[in-house]
């Protein structure tokens, strides 16, 4: 064996090689881009939350108020936020409830549930959700 | 040991995200792009106004509200963490989180509370 | 068919080069060949000096993961055919630190395994003359799918979290941890979820799935894990709300 090429290097003494994370590692593949995409649903969770607590404090305020934040939530600019919002929400809905019978599991007497059929009663719950609260708000 | 605080951090985490699974897409479409734009009929004020009056949706929704915000929380939280690798910023990046997440449970609770 | 295929092959020789290159050979493409025979080619007839390790080639031993195109496979069970036209990259798994070619470290695997206590604990053993411990085909169904891991470390490779912080205890040794947690046979769990309940442990895991994705034997320790989380979860408002019951 002749002389070692990299002056760095002794003899017989292991010399690792460790790789640097990029600071933007989740751009590197599409499965980590879908997966940051979807953590970052929680940013419209919490714009929702905050939303529906203004509309609350609204409400409370009387009618005009209301009328005002009505307009306001017509206004392009708002439409094309909530129209984002909402799509970032699907996306949240689509991607926890698809994970959820990896994460559940549901016995009967001895048998586990199948996870298609956990899968169903998620989506089920979903649409009864969605459904109860159409109800509520479009009640005359 | 078994008193880490991340079992309890993950319930609401979970709890916010199944909540908002569940229920965000209706309101979201409903309240924000239908009824401005006049997409269905009904969510009048006075629907809305005598909705929110009862004291059992009002303690509902609180309970809503604050489960989104601690899931955004818990979310937001590791997606700093391992996202931008932040390590050494763990604590800081908890407490605003967590910490944003508490402060507008309470604004949420006084809202609701002094409704009507 | 093509007559050859080109293999990136990745390169370190400590002694020579401060960072891993980039070799490339030109293989006889064969449609029965997967990528380790295309390795075995070049060591047996173009360089001697490559390292990497193989055993069974039948997708058994784990021992023949790599990254190939960047992916996390069994390069014993991954055909050459597949990656037409080539050239195909072929590099150490991701995740662990590099000792030489295609051979990575994999001592912190093995030291996270042994933690979680892989093995059927008792508290006290039955006396032989007692007989075996007997078990119904229900109680078998409950863990068996994560008596599957081979130990090929492809999930280590395709999780992030683990790249990026070193003291993740990773996918497979959660997923092996529940494998004997679900056993009807073992009394291990609080040991186990005494390791497990730290942030390290399955917390730091943030359901990316990847893990599960690229499993050779469906052994899903993304699921794995979120079903842990959510045991330790109740496990945890038990002990709170019942303090009269704690050990």
């Amino acid at each position: 064996m002749g002389e070692p090429l990299n002056p760095r290097y002794r003899l017989y003494h292991p010399k690792w090689h460790r790789t640097r994370i990029p600071i933007f590692w989740w751009l590197r593949s599409f499965a980590y881009i879908k997966f940051i995409s979807r953590e970052l649903t929680s940013l419209f969770v919490a714009y929702a939350g905050l939303l529906l607590l203004i509309e609350v404090s609204v409400l409370a305020r009387g009618e005009a108020a209301y009328g005002r934040f009505l307009a306001w939530l017509q206004s392009p600019a708002v439409l094309a936020l909530n129209a984002f919002v909402l799509l970032a929400l699907l996306f949240h809905t689509f991607t926890w409830l698809n994970l959820a019978p990896r994460a559940l599991v549901l016995r009967v007497g001895k048998r586990r549930v199948p996870d298609a059929l956990v899968l169903v009663a998620h989506y089920s719950a979903w649409i009864a959700a969605s459904a109860l609260l159409a109800w509520l708000i479009l009640r005359r | 040991m078994r008193r880490s605080r991340e079992p309890f951090l993950w319930a609401l985490f979970s709890g916010g995200g199944m909540a908002s699974a569940l229920l965000l897409p209706a309101i979201a479409f409903l309240l924000w792009i239908a009824v401005p734009l006049g997409w269905v009929e009904g969510g009048s004020y006075e629907t809305l106004f005598a909705l929110v009056r009862h004291p059992l949706v009002r303690l509902v929704l609180f309970a809503l509200i604050s489960l989104f915000l601690f899931h955004w929380a818990h979310r937001l939280r590791y997606t700093l963490y391992d996202g931008l690798q932040l390590y050494h910023l763990n604590q800081l990046i908890a407490v605003v989180t967590y910490g944003i997440a508490s402060f507008m449970t309470v604004v949420a609770a006084y809202i609701l509370w002094v409704f009507a | 068919m093509p007559e050859t295929i080109t293999l990136e092959v990745q390169r370190y020789r400590p002694e020579d080069e401060a960072e891993p290159v980039f070799e490339r050979f030109d293989v006889p493409f064969r449609a029965d060949w997967m990528v380790l025979d295309a390795l075995n080619y070049i060591k047996d007839n173009l360089d001697g000096t490559l390292s990497y390790r193989w055993a069974c080639r039948m997708g058994v031993c784990g021992s023949c993961g790599m990254m190939v195109n960047g992916q996390p496979l069994l390069t014993c069970a991954t055909y050459l055919e597949r990656l037409l036209p080539g050239p195909i990259r072929v590099e150490p798994l991701k995740g662990f630190p590099v000792i030489r070619d295609l051979v990575g470290d994999i001592t912190d695997f093995l030291e996270k395994l042994s933690r979680v206590k892989p093995w059927i604990v008792r508290e006290e053993e039955k006396p032989l003359a007692e007989g075996e411990y007997l078990q119904t085909p229900e109680q078998l169904a409950d863990y068996e799918q994560y008596s599957m891991c081979i130990n090929c470390m492809l999930c280590y490779a395709a999780c992030p979290i683990y790249e990026l912080e070193p003291d993740f205890i990773g996918p497979a040794a959660i997923a092996i941890a529940q494998r004997y947690n679900l056993d009807s046979r073992d009394e291990g769990v609080q040991e186990r979820l005494d390791v497990l309940s730290q942030h390290d442990g399955i917390w730091a895991c943030t359901f990316v799935g990847e893990c599960s994705v690229v499993c050779p034997k469906n052994v899903d320790p993304a699921g794995a894990i979120q079903r842990y989380k959510v045991a330790a979860t109740a496990d945890w408002f038990k002990s709170v709300l019942t303090p009269w019951a704690n050990r």
